[in-house]
């Protein structure tokens, strides 16, 4: 192993603060939904790399790191559902418009 | 060994410059087409990471579910929301500065922490085969894990329902109801 | 491939074994990547061109050498040749990047396909799962290359073109899943080696789901929703000329040849036949020799369809696959699971009769219950126009 764990916890906390950033700094309800996305990852590469350098024997890294994908896959899906609702109703998917708890 | 070492290393560099750079596309990219693009290059450099960190089933597993239908879906609710990513938009809010700093400070904590800390490495006999066969993972989700498996698959029944209950056009019900539940 | 290394570090020896496997393999790639698309669509178009000619009562190709096998260089060049227009309101990186992608998409699948014995690019745990990860860039594709084009037929086929492919995915990944359940593995080496008797005998229903499924995700006719020209002029790449036109079209003939050949390697034995093995060099190339013969079998059931059916409408396409597909092959892992949990199957030859057995089962009982509710739609339809009295 060639890459000392620091660095790969530092590429993937990089990646989690760019998404961060991208849920913060979004205006766009998509985009917000992009960062998250990135912050996902950067936990999965942690997991990953965790189980790679600490507990190579155990399987719990990478069935963590599955479950995290299957919890990304269902929070697309509804996200995106409930954008594509709010946008049908409101015509606009920007989260600063989207202000109202009933209409 | 130094090759590989050289290789490994000359990998990681490439796979960063993929994920971070394609990361901050993302973020950054006015245009959210192309943002979503950008994550698809970022999330295949997460990919590149798990093959070198030796989990090949789970770099699989990414592309078929994050760049095959996570990518996806989101490109095609852009397309359908599309009025509001003609260029010229300003995709950004106007707090995007602290949330710069804010970031930026996060960061700073995050690797901070990470470099001061003393990580319980396994022993080098250990690190060396980590060759973890598909069949071993299966048996892991239905046995030991089994409950959180069982969870994450009534999660995404929910999910599944959920999204076609929301994204479903009300009102205006077509005549054949069932010719519009494709999706 | 490993023999191959073995020889390379014998017959040179400064050759060290690392450098041996790195050139083999290098070499490999390069055929597949460089030498395979030619070779592929030179042949299969002419092939389809004379299939379909005949089907159709015609010729075919005759002027380009004799019997025209020279067709395909002619078009080639002529492909080469056109002006590469690119619409001026199109987004110009993404629209370059599609037909790339679209090519590199098909011929990615290579990796995992097991043409001879012992010759494999990459024999992975995941094998097959691969293949169906790796045909989600094709719907990436489509997408980049129907939203850049600022065209809205190519728009319109880029939405039909995912919304079939995903629905068609799901039928795809259930087969291939009764094929992992009876070989026990996702290795694609190891799926061949379990099929001492051809899959295809023992599960025909998951083979027939897979063909139609693989007709749908390639988009042949009669599911070739995404470029139906007399609605949509040639869907997703209306806006694409000349060599760009010609990657998406090396790309479609790629996954032509690639979805033929996992369904040989997964139902009907791949390189397996009588004389071939991996021990020596005849064997080998009997095994490639069989796998094409196998591969160019499937591609002409695909084109025999093709010149048979016509267009289905974008409805029914959809209806088809969530409604008819989807559930047989449901049931079909169900009970292709219980069939081999059977207490009775101690030897292999009666688990193979259990699992013909439950696939003749599940298809018969699919059927009829698709006939009785399509005579109830049928008659509830005939009431609804006859009035409701």
């Amino acid at each position: 192993m060639a890459i000392p764990l620091p660095w790969w916890l530092t590429v993937a906390a990089a990646l989690f603060a760019i998404g961060l950033y991208g849920v913060l700094s979004r205006r766009n309800a998509i985009g917000v939904l992009l960062g998250i996305e990135l912050m996902l990852n950067a936990a999965n590469i942690n997991l990953v790399a965790f189980w790679r350098y600490i507990t190579p024997q155990a399987l719990t890294g990478q069935v963590f790191a599955i479950f995290v994908i299957g919890i990304a896959a269902a929070e697309a899906a509804a996200g995106l559902a409930i954008i594509i609702s709010a946008y049908r109703r409101r015509r606009t998917v920007v989260v600063d418009e989207l202000d109202t708890m009933r209409w | 060994m130094i090759i590989e070492h050289a290789v490994q290393i000359f990998a990681f560099v490439i796979l960063t410059l993929m994920t971070l750079g394609g990361g901050l596309a993302v973020v950054t990219s006015r245009n959210l087409f192309h943002a979503a693009l950008f994550l698809i290059l970022s999330l295949a450099g997460a990919m590149g990471y798990y093959v070198l960190l030796d989990a090949g089933f789970l770099a699989v597993v990414q592309l078929l579910i994050y760049i095959g239908a996570i990518s996806i879906l989101i490109l095609f609710s852009i397309m359908l929301t599309r009025g509001l990513m003609m260029p010229g938009q300003v995709q950004r809010n106007e707090q995007w500065w602290i949330a710069a700093l804010v970031v930026f400070l996060t960061f700073v904590v995050l690797v901070v922490t990470m470099w001061q800390t003393v990580w319980p490495i396994a022993d080098t006999e250990a690190l060396r085969a980590p060759n973890i066969a598909i069949a071993q993972l299966g048996a892991a989700l239905v046995g030991p894990y089994a409950i959180p498996f069982e969870v994450i698959s009534a999660l995404l029944l929910v999910a599944l329902v959920g999204a076609i209950v929301l994204a479903r056009e009300e009102g205006n019900q077509p005549a054949r109801a069932d010719a519009e539940t494709g999706e | 491939m490993e023999a191959l290394i073995d020889w390379l570090v014998t017959t040179f020896p400064p050759l060290s074994e690392g450098l041996a496997r790195f050139i083999v393999y290098v070499l490999y790639s390069a055929i597949l990547a460089f030498v395979a698309p030619v070779i592929i669509v030179v042949a299969y178009t002419y092939m389809e061109r004379k299939v379909l000619a005949r089907i159709q009562d015609r010729i075919g190709p005759n002027r380009a050498g004799p019997l025209g096998i020279f067709q395909g260089f002619a078009d080639a060049i002529k492909m080469l040749t056109k002006e590469d227009v690119t619409p001026v309101c199109a987004d110009r990186v993404v629209f370059n990047l599609a037909p790339i992608l679209a090519t590199i998409a098909a011929i990615l699948v290579f990796a995992v396909l097991p043409v001879a014995p012992g010759v494999i690019g990459a024999d992975l745990q995941a094998g097959i799962l691969y293949v169906v990860a790796v045909g989600a860039l094709s719907e990436v594709a489509a997408l980049m290359a129907g939203w850049s084009s600022r065209n809205k037929f190519a728009l319109l086929g880029a939405y039909r073109a995912v919304a079939q492919l995903i629905a068609y995915e799901i039928p795809i990944v259930l087969a291939i899943l009764v094929v992992v359940m009876v070989a026990g593995s996702m290795q694609m080496s190891a799926i061949v080696a379990a099929q001492d008797v051809p899959f295809v005998l023992v599960l025909p229903v998951a083979f027939l789901i897979f063909l139609v499924a693989s007709i749908a995700e390639i988009g042949r006719s009669p599911f070739d929703l995404l470029e139906a020209e007399s609605e949509i002029v040639a869907g997703f790449h209306t806006e694409y000329s000349g060599m760009k036109f010609a990657f998406f079209f090396i790309g479609e003939y790629m996954h032509l040849f690639a979805s033929a050949g996992i369904a040989t390697t997964l139902f009907l034995g791949g390189w397996r036949g009588p004389f071939a093995g991996p021990d020596s060099w005849l064997g080998v190339l009997l095994g490639f020799i069989y796998f094409v013969i196998k591969t160019t079998a499937v591609i002409w059931v695909m084109m025999w369809v093709r010149g048979t059916l016509f267009r289905i409408r974008i409805d029914h396409l959809l209806d088809f696959a969530w409604k008819f597909l989807v559930p047989l092959g449901l049931i079909l892992v169900v009970t292709v699971a219980v069939a081999l949990k059977l207490p009775v199957i101690g030897t292999s030859g009666l688990r193979w009769v259990a699992l013909l057995v439950a696939n003749v089962v599940t298809a018969l009982l699919m059927m009829l219950s698709v006939s009785i509710l399509a005579r109830r739609s049928r008659s509830a339809a005939l009431r609804e126009v006859a009035g409701v009295e």
